[in-house]
């Protein structure tokens, strides 16, 4: 059967052009025009909740402040996703041309990489790279100075607020919002806090023209994605895939053959089984959109060796210790999810529990501060609904 | 302005407003806990989410600031359910073990659970299944099974105190509140101000209680109780009688310290007014070194009546100690006499002698116990009991204390002057101090309107006040023209401004009054719960009412003070006083 994955390849494109070129380039257009054109391409936050880069942008350059900071989140933490690692050792100089343009765009002259704890080994050769961005920018005369920050660990740091939080050196807790990091982020200041894949493709959109990117994409989806395929796939790695597939055909690529359901977007994302495989499809979905499922780029396969309650359980094991604690649904939640299908598992508690415990899992959705509470029912939900006598049996 | 409905009712606010004090204008009581007036926001515990039209998630009112045309509905079946939800949750971490706790009957979580009763345990009980440490300090007890980590405290003690003991470590599943390295209260800086005690909404945080043994005492036949009640005290122990904040309740106080069985019931009072002729006359004598004498004396001079403050400042500025006046605390002063001074007039044997001091304090309970305090030749304070365990005690006797007749304090030491009464309040000492140090220095008195130094008044964090000295007698004539800036602050946080000034250099007061807990004592950590602004400023207001109705207004006119000293202590800054009445501190480690 002829691959229905439409591959694309603008992330890892060698460079055919000098250093920072595009990044001389684009410091010659008004930011307005890089807005527009930013709005324009469809491009749409690569960390997994999809906030359209070129409105995020826009915020942080009407935002009044004396001092703007650019951000690169490196924290790729949600299990299962590893793209950002081989951008930051392929072509740290697109993400970091990325942020340039980003600095230009907002009057930032400030900025840093948030890199998590465990990329600690790449640092020495992202440094290199930032001193050479730093020549670049200073040929340019774009008054913009970028540093790393390392992170500690915790999984909550990859939500915008609380990197910010843990970047001045507090504990890494999530804000409450608004206030949005675009007028009250990095101590306080407006600040743009981009995925790493985000920053590559938004130097990408400077690159080939908003018209050119908004090309890749299917069934209304805009641009190419990275995914790091892992599970149990006979192919596991990164790749750059259009937006918009369907799961059905991104398992026909990559599936061993008895797939029986696909986790897309990691632990915080939706688990999609078998039978649903045609209908869901992978991007960012418009309003009340619930067959289009958004993702950071994980995706993990599981076959039909696989108990559905032994992945559930870990991952409430994962949320559980993860939870930076501090609100309610969230840190205690978390436990009675966990102690709760172990309970209905040893026959303690009646199957009938797992309706309160989906209760539970809802209320946490629409009550927790920060999007890992929030998105806890996400893989809770998915999995029950569609594996309940696994869970309970 | 901005204009929204809440369950349906337009209400216009200012920009800025939350919806959770939106909803307070209209009378519409959205239920809290993480949320207290003193502090910032956190929107950790979700009890107080709300749905507003428009958007799937729910929100916490407390931290989400009202917007034009928001609709707004605090109490659907979509927030009634998911409060529950979240009330059980916070009910099965919490040692639900209500009737062997201290807090029954005023903890705001027993009350969130009364309000979203379920009849069956929800989920499962977490609370027991961890091994939970309980910390017992001399002053404190935190009993980590009853934390629902709200943070409340961790924000008291960074921010009101800016003492940074108390903080939420680990995460998820283990998150908790503890001190630094999870050492004991007793090990870290730690002021043991009892802030955190004011602001837990639940019995996690309390004192350490004491009236189990002053019962003891009371019992035996054997012993003398004597007992002593800080000015404070007398303006808020009606509210657990259900009395309005601000109450003046000081003769039913004293009716009921008779009825509870103490053998003799005395006023701290009497131990300010006599702080005040020590300070007084330490200061002046200060100046003296300085001015006359040509020595290095440390200026300015700092009160040192507030535990917390100086176990602040011997943590955290070790190397300003002499700043410190080495005058006792009231609490301590009347310790130090009561064994020696009362025990003589009295012909008791101060062996026998057992006594207790009611305060509005935590620290107290720390001080009474540092091991310098032991003048008399026994331990000078027994047992320092907050406002919060008389209240108690006054319960468990059948005491009904509205309905008592007012009675005085007995004698000696019982005596007070308007002067002692506003101990209680910041900026009370410096206005007691400055009543007398005019009128020692000038022979005149102070000159404000009825002796009223309104400056050094009110809840400002930092307050200041200049006095001219004119035509001084010949004596002080070295103070001739001088202009004395004096300066008060309450709260830690705030006391840290005055002290950076002073490792600075750059400090342009002479004397300085510091309480360590906003308002002053009338404030402190073991006053009535709840407190805040409002109740601050009814407490304060009822202290000046009382120094207002009192005969005598200054401390060396009390003759009970007069009579101590022909009698007994001979004179100020004198060898007995010495011995007794003055005291030194420690340098202390921050780790």
């Amino acid at each position: 059967m002829a691959s229905q994955v439409k591959r694309a390849d603008i992330i890892f494109a060698p460079y055919s052009e000098y250093p920072y070129k595009i990044l001389g380039e684009a410091l010659k257009k008004s930011p307005d025009d890089i807005i527009d054109a930013l709005i324009k391409s469809g491009l749409r936050g690569r960390g997994g909740a999809g906030f359209p880069t070129g409105l995020k942008w826009k915020f942080a350059k009407k935002a009044q402040g004396d001092e703007k900071y650019v951000v690169c989140n490196a924290d790729e933490g949600e299990p299962g996703t590893f793209k950002d690692r081989d951008i930051l050792v392929k072509v740290p100089r697109k993400m970091l041309s990325g942020m340039g343009i980003c600095a230009h765009v907002t009057g930032a002259t400030k900025g840093f990489i948030y890199l998590r704890a465990e990329y600690d080994y790449l640092k020495d050769a992202l440094q290199k790279e930032i001193d050479f961005f730093h020549q670049h920018c200073e040929k340019y005369g774009l008054d913009f100075h970028v540093e790393i920050k390392s992170g500690a660990g915790a999984y909550v740091v990859g939500e915008e607020t609380a990197l910010l939080n843990s970047a001045e050196g507090k504990r890494g807790e999530p804000r409450n919002k608004p206030p949005f990091p675009v007028t009250e982020g990095f101590l306080n200041k407006p600040t743009v806090v981009n995925n790493v894949e985000t920053f590559v493709n938004a130097m990408m959109v400077c690159r080939i023209g908003a018209e050119e990117f908004a090309k890749y994409g299917m069934r209304g989806q805009k641009g190419s994605k990275l995914f790091s395929i892992a599970g149990d796939t006979p192919k596991p790695g990164v790749y750059e895939l259009e937006l918009g597939l369907t799961v059905e055909e991104l398992v026909n690529e990559f599936g061993d053959g008895n797939t029986k359901a696909v986790q897309v977007g990691g632990v915080s994302g939706f688990c999609v089984p078998s039978a649903k495989f045609k209908e869901k499809t992978i991007g960012f979905p418009g309003k009340d959109d619930v067959n289009y499922i958004p993702t950071g780029g994980s995706i993990m396969l599981f076959n039909h060796t696989r108990s559905m309650y032994h992945v559930l359980e870990n991952y409430l094991e994962f949320f559980e210790e993860e939870s930076c604690g501090q609100c309610t649904p969230c840190r205690v939640g978390t436990q009675q999810l966990l102690k709760g299908i172990k309970a209905i598992k040893k026959g303690k508690k009646d199957p009938a529990y797992l309706d309160t415990l989906y209760k539970l899992a809802e209320t946490m959705k629409i009550t927790s501060k920060c999007g890992l509470g929030q998105s806890v029912a996400n893989s809770f939900c998915s999995i029950v609904d569609e594996f309940k006598e696994e869970i309970i049996y | 302005m901005i204009t929204l409905t809440i369950n349906n009712t337009q209400v216009e606010v200012p920009e800025g407003t939350t919806i959770l004090e939106a909803a307070k204008k209209i009378g519409v009581e959205i239920p809290t806990l993480c949320h207290h007036e003193d502090l910032c926001v956190a929107g950790n515990c979700r009890v107080c989410v709300v749905e507003i039209k428009g958007r799937p998630r729910l929100e916490a009112s407390c931290a989400t600031p009202a917007e034009n045309g928001m609709e707004v509905f605090t109490h659907s079946a979509k927030v009634r359910n998911a409060r529950n939800v979240i009330t059980q949750l916070l009910l099965s971490e919490h040692a639900e073990e209500c009737t062997l706790c201290y807090k029954n009957g005023n903890c705001e979580l027993q009350n969130l659970a009364e309000e979203y009763y379920h009849d069956d345990e929800m989920f499962i009980d977490l609370a027991h299944e961890k091994e939970h440490h309980i910390d017992k300090s001399t002053a404190l007890r935190y009993d980590p099974s009853k934390c629902i980590r709200c943070q409340r405290c961790v924000r008291t003690c960074a921010e009101i105190q800016g003492v940074n003991a108390l903080s939420a470590a680990f995460k998820g599943k283990d998150m908790m509140i503890t001190t630094f390295m999870e050492k004991t209260f007793g090990e870290v800086v730690c002021t043991n101000c009892g802030q955190c005690v004011v602001h837990c909404p639940t019995g996690a945080l309390t004192e350490r209680t004491y009236y189990d043994e002053i019962w003891e005492a009371i019992e035996d036949p054997d012993k003398h109780v004597v007992v002593n009640t800080a000015p404070s005290v007398r303006v808020a122990l009606g509210e657990p009688f259900g009395l309005e904040p601000g109450t003046i309740v000081t003769g039913q106080m004293a009716a009921a310290l008779r009825r509870l069985g103490f053998d003799s019931v005395l006023d701290t009072d009497f131990a300010a007014d006599l702080t005040i002729i020590e300070e007084g006359n330490e200061f002046i004598q200060r100046l003296k070194k300085k001015f006359v004498d040509g020595e290095d004396v440390a200026l300015p001079m700092i009160t040192s009546c507030s535990p917390g403050w100086v176990k602040f400042i011997e943590h955290m500025y070790p190397d300003l100690l002499d700043h410190l006046s080495s005058c006792k605390s009231p609490q301590q002063m009347f310790g130090a006499l009561a064994k020696t001074y009362y025990a003589e007039k009295k012909g008791i044997d101060p062996e026998k002698i057992v006594s207790v001091s009611i305060m509005p304090c935590t620290a107290k309970k720390f001080e009474a116990n540092r091991p310098e305090m032991k003048s008399s030749g026994y331990q000078d304070i027994d047992a320092g009991l907050t406002t919060r365990e008389l209240a108690k005690m006054i319960k468990q006797a059948g005491i009904d204390l509205t309905k008592l007749p007012e009675e005085d304090f007995d004698s000696i030491m019982g005596e007070s002057s308007g002067a002692g009464v506003i101990f209680g309040a910041t900026g009370g000492v410096m206005e007691a101090a400055l009543r007398t140090v005019y009128e020692i220095i000038t022979g005149r008195e102070v000159p404000f309107r009825h002796l009223d130094i309104q400056p050094v008044r009110g809840l400002d964090g930092v307050k200041e006040a200049t006095i001219k000295f004119e035509n001084c007698k010949p004596e002080y004539s070295f103070l001739e023209g001088a202009e004395v800036k004096v300066a008060v602050a309450h709260g830690l946080r705030n006391a840290r401004k005055i002290m950076d000034q002073i490792k600075e250099g750059k400090s342009p007061y002479l004397f300085v009054e510091i309480m360590a807990c906003p308002g002053g004592c009338i404030g402190g950590g073991g006053q009535p719960i709840p407190t805040n602004d409002e109740i601050r400023m009814k407490r304060i207001e009822a202290i000046y009412r009382e120094d207002a109705g009192k005969p005598i207004r200054k401390s060396h006119e009390n003759p009970e003070i007069k009579q101590v000293y022909e009698e007994f202590l001979k004179e100020p800054l004198g060898e007995k006083s010495h011995k007794l009445l003055h005291t030194h501190y420690s340098k202390r480690n921050r780790y």
